[in-house]
């Protein structure tokens, strides 16, 4: 799952990314070696590759923050840049605490953007990229350091304009305070002193005992822009001597337009610049949007299908329903992802073995601000400027660059708030508007914002991988399962999304099912490669998202086959688990005590809960959802969640990341489907595409567990527990065994 | 054309049916109406006509002509659009933030309507969509509004 989000950030020194990165860059060695050459070599820290050798990490070279990251305005406002995206996640508000404790500025009064790639945040030693909810433990240790080097700088420079010994000083919120004389001078007055004195090595940090701002709910940074419309993101944002432009893709991925039909008429079109032939698409470049799209729409243009040397191309006769048939048929069995014990022998000598086949479909992102960029080309000086929604600003950086024909450090890249993402703007072939931009740009010598519409980015959009597993399980006399055999037939996302080989299992085709912390002695869980052509990326939680469903339903047929509660099973199949233990008896305190149901509820409705647990991003996830059924459609009522990160950094930034994962993995369970039909997409809006409305939102309740456990993250790990407890629901109070999402498709009996 | 918009008459260059949402965006600049689907299914893009929301990306601006549009720039000069904006910021409601214009925007022209609305009040008002799931908070955020 790491090297999944950050293999390719060429900051990284624990990654072996030279293979993907070949890939991405198409064969180019001569572009590593470029990348690598151009480093800032003296100020690199090696990122930790995992939360506990974060925690542990020793301090990178030292750098001087206020030159670097750091500024502190006149007014001791801090102006912070980070190395990460804010998508709603409150990771600004995160570091701003982290650092501001360190520092002693009260987080309201840090201004946090995201760094523009270069030696500053290169300094941090973390990386670029924003995914596998790893930006605070990425993040915690280099910001506190750089919160006490700074205070340490502003003390020395208080010092020096006081006359007096540096440990006779104190700071409060924004302030150094010689107390013996009464004297005080601001953060802001003292910065431009501080930024010019050597940088201390080895500060020490604050004591937990004595944080003011970690581990409290912190009011977010952004709440009062947020709901004023003040915030600007990438689509909302204006250059000087800007135009405008929309674009209508082939209807299949590969296809090139040959020639325009009707270039002279839509040329004529109200406040239309320009009309292009681009990459696997059609442009009109003119003064505002709506004139471009309208102009863009009713231009009409000759498509030749793809070539033979098109890397996937979208074939005219390719469907959902026909892939899921291929993959029900895909023979295994598979590259051998994990193996305990002998499960072929178990599977002989088990007193009940019992199969089943579950699939999940494509999804959409759908997150509601559509894809833009703008481009900005100084032909005379070879210098590009890109402002884009993004969550990895290296890899787009060194992909614009080599676009573009210039070096990396050419080009300028901004990546501004995102109105959501949820994976949507990792590095994905053909699904981002920004070589349209540069193109275009380049094309008209003068800056140009590409926004795609709705149905352009359901078009384009990297889905979340189809994916089918068949499943196995051995129970012994007592009903405990003796042995579990997976085979997992799905593409290869690191294939697709970094040009790993397809010679050895995806970690992300198999999370949730291999390391599972369950005690099944025999495991043989395995990966079927079936390539397929729709594109496909990370979606929030990954693999996670579909495994957890698949396996922890799989786990309630096991406990049903065995004849032990559902609860009881998962309870005994951790008992060798603390951690994990503690987490299952807090979700079912936090919800009262379990109780599987059918029950009758005080509305008189019948209703039933299932649980589920999950591990998704190092974070332990146990979940319990309640369902009723009404007209044949489910109704989630409440859902419980205990979430342990090993340790909480804002709690109401967990809870709110909770009751967003609860959102997003009930609309999935639901709802949510991409279906193709001859090379398209059905649906190329919500209406097609429907995601979860606030009438289907069910109360959530949440507990968080800290274990103290090296920290984790929470953006992601809500979403995976949320299906499986609402499909184990439905199956308590129905009987009837969900194996294929989404819910929709079942037929569900009335009023049960 | 002339429209009005927040309190000032502006005379905007714009096809008669060019949608309100990308008059108030290109043309003037506000920009905190959002785009989302110009399908009028997400809701990001409402905004205020003679007080009541509308989704302004399928609203012909000529259709507009003549009467107040407000939109979330100004919103907070109204006295229940400010009891709003702070119930917001109190419950922290914003995730991404994208949708929370119209979100705003939509409570303010239920409680203009509806002093104290129930929970169904609410629920037939806000159906604008949010892929982050705020709906809770909102939904508290509004009732905390209505009790004052």
């Amino acid at each position: 799952m790491d090297r999944l989000l950050h293999p390719a950030d060429s900051d990284a020194g624990d990654q072996p990314i030279s293979l993907s990165r070949r890939g991405l860059l198409g064969g180019s060695i001569g572009a590593l070696t470029l990348a690598v050459g151009l480093r800032p070599v003296a100020a690199v820290a090696q990122a930790a590759a995992t939360p506990l050798a974060a925690a542990s990490a020793p301090a990178g070279p030292p750098f001087n923050p206020f030159t670097a990251l750091l500024q502190i305005r006149s007014d001791s406002t801090a102006f912070l840049q980070v190395p990460v995206i804010e998508g709603g996640q409150g990771i600004f508000t995160g570091l701003a605490q982290v650092c501001g404790e360190e520092l002693d500025l009260d987080p309201a009064h840090f201004v946090v953007q995201c760094a523009e790639p270069g030696p500053g945040i290169a300094a941090l030693g973390t990386r670029l990229s924003t995914g596998g909810s790893s930006s605070m433990w990425r993040n915690f240790m280099p910001m506190r350091r750089m919160g006490a080097t700074s205070r340490a700088m502003l003390m020395q420079a208080a010092a020096v304009r006081f006359e007096v010994p540096v440990d006779s000083l104190s700071t409060s919120d924004g302030k150094v305070i010689h107390a013996a004389s009464g004297r005080h001078a601001d953060y802001g007055d003292l910065a431009g002193e501080a930024a010019e004195l050597p940088v201390p090595v080895d500060v020490p940090l604050r004591s937990a005992d004595s944080f003011r701002w970690i581990g409290k709910s912190v009011p977010r940074i952004d709440m009062q822009d947020k709901s004023t419309g003040k915030v600007v993101y990438s689509i909302d944002l204006t250059i000087d001597g800007m135009l405008q432009a929309a674009v209508q893709h082939a209807s299949r991925l590969g296809m090139q337009p040959v020639r325009l039909l009707n270039e002279a008429a839509v040329r004529q079109m109200p406040g239309v610049h320009s009309v292009h032939l681009l990459s696997g698409c059609v442009a009109v470049v003119a003064d505002r949007w709506w004139r471009a799209h309208r102009a863009v729409q009713s231009l009409r243009a000759e498509w030749k299908e793809a070539t033979g040397d098109t890397p996937r191309p979208m074939p005219a006769d390719f469907s959902t329903e026909q892939l899921r048939q291929d993959m029900l048929a895909a023979p295994g069995p598979g590259f051998l992802a994990e193996a305990a014990g002998d499960a072929a022998a178990a599977m002989g000598r088990a007193a009940k073995t019992l199969e089943a086949v579950y699939d999940a479909p494509f999804l959409a992102h759908a997150q509601l601000e559509p894809p833009s960029a703008i481009a900005s080309w100084d032909a005379a000086r070879g210098r590009l400027e890109l402002w884009m929604s993004n969550q990895a600003s290296l890899l787009f950086r060194d992909a614009a660059a080599k676009f573009a024909g210039i070096a990396p450090e050419n080009v300028t890249l901004h990546s501004p708030m995102v109105g959501g993402f949820f994976g949507r703007y990792f590095f994905y072939d053909e699904s981002n508007p920004y070589l349209q931009a540069i193109a275009l740009a380049k094309a008209v010598g003068r800056p140009v914002k590409v926004i795609w519409s709705r149905e352009e980015e359901f078009l384009r959009d990297a889905l979340r991988p189809a994916v089918l597993v068949r499943f196995k399980a051995g129970l012994d006399a007592q009903g405990m399962p003796l042995a579990l055999e997976s085979e997992s037939v799905s593409d290869g996302l690191y294939a697709r999304m970094y040009g790993a080989a397809y010679d050895k299992f995806d970690p992300t085709v198999v999370e949730g099912i291999a390391k599972k912390v369950y005690a099944i002695p025999n495991r043989r869980i395995a990966h079927v490669m079936h390539r397929y052509p729709p594109m496909i990326g990370a979606w929030r939680s990954v693999g996670h998202s579909f495994n957890d469903f698949f396996m922890e339903s799989f786990t309630d047929e096991m406990a049903d086959a065995g004849g032990i509660d559902p609860f009881e099973l998962r309870r005994r199949m951790v008992a060798r688990s603390p951690r994990h233990a503690t987490l299952l008896e807090a979700v079912g305190d936090l919800s009262g005590g379990w109780r599987r149901g059918p029950f009758t509820a005080e509305d008189g409705s019948r209703r039933a809960r299932g649980v589920a647990m999950a591990s998704p991003f190092g974070t332990e996830m146990a979940t319990i959802a309640e369902v009723s059924i009404a007209e044949g459609q489910v109704k989630v009522h409440h859902v419980w969640v205990a979430v342990d990160p090993g340790r909480a950094i804002n709690p109401a930034i967990i809870e709110a990341q909770m009751n967003s994962a609860v959102a997003l993995g009930l609309s999935s369970a639901l709802f949510e489907e991409v279906v193709y039909e001859r090379g398209m997409p059905r649906a190329r809006n919500y209406d097609g595409y429907p995601i979860l409305t606030p009438d289907r939102m069910p109360e959530v309740h949440v507990r968080i567990v800290e274990s103290g456990a090296p920290m984790t993250g929470v953006g992601e790990p809500g979403v995976p527990g949320v299906p499986p407890a609402v499909i184990n629901a439905v199956a308590a109070l129905t009987g009837q065994r969900v194996r294929r999402l989404p819910l929709a498709r079942a037929s569900l009996g009335g009023s049960v | 054309m002339e429209i009005t918009v927040n309190g000032a008459v502006r005379i905007v260059d714009a096809e008669p049916d060019t949608p309100l949402l990308w008059v108030l965006r290109d043309n003037l600049g506000l920009t905190g109406t959002k785009y989302g689907c110009g399908l009028a299914q997400c809701g990001a893009c409402t905004v205020l006509v003679q007080g009541l929301p509308v989704r302004s990306c399928v609203t012909p601006v000529e259709s507009v002509a003549g009467l107040p549009v407000t939109t979330i720039e100004t919103v907070e000069q109204d006295d229940v659009g400010r009891r709003i904006v702070e119930a917001w910021v109190a419950h922290q409601v914003p995730q991404c933030g994208y949708c929370q214009s119209g979100q705003v925007m939509a409570a303010t022209a239920l409680l203009k309507q509806v002093a104290a609305p129930s929970d169904s009040d609410i629920a037939a008002a806000m159906t604008n969509l949010c892929r982050c799931g705020t709906y809770n908070a909102i939904a508290a955020a509004i009732r905390n509004v209505a009790q004052g």
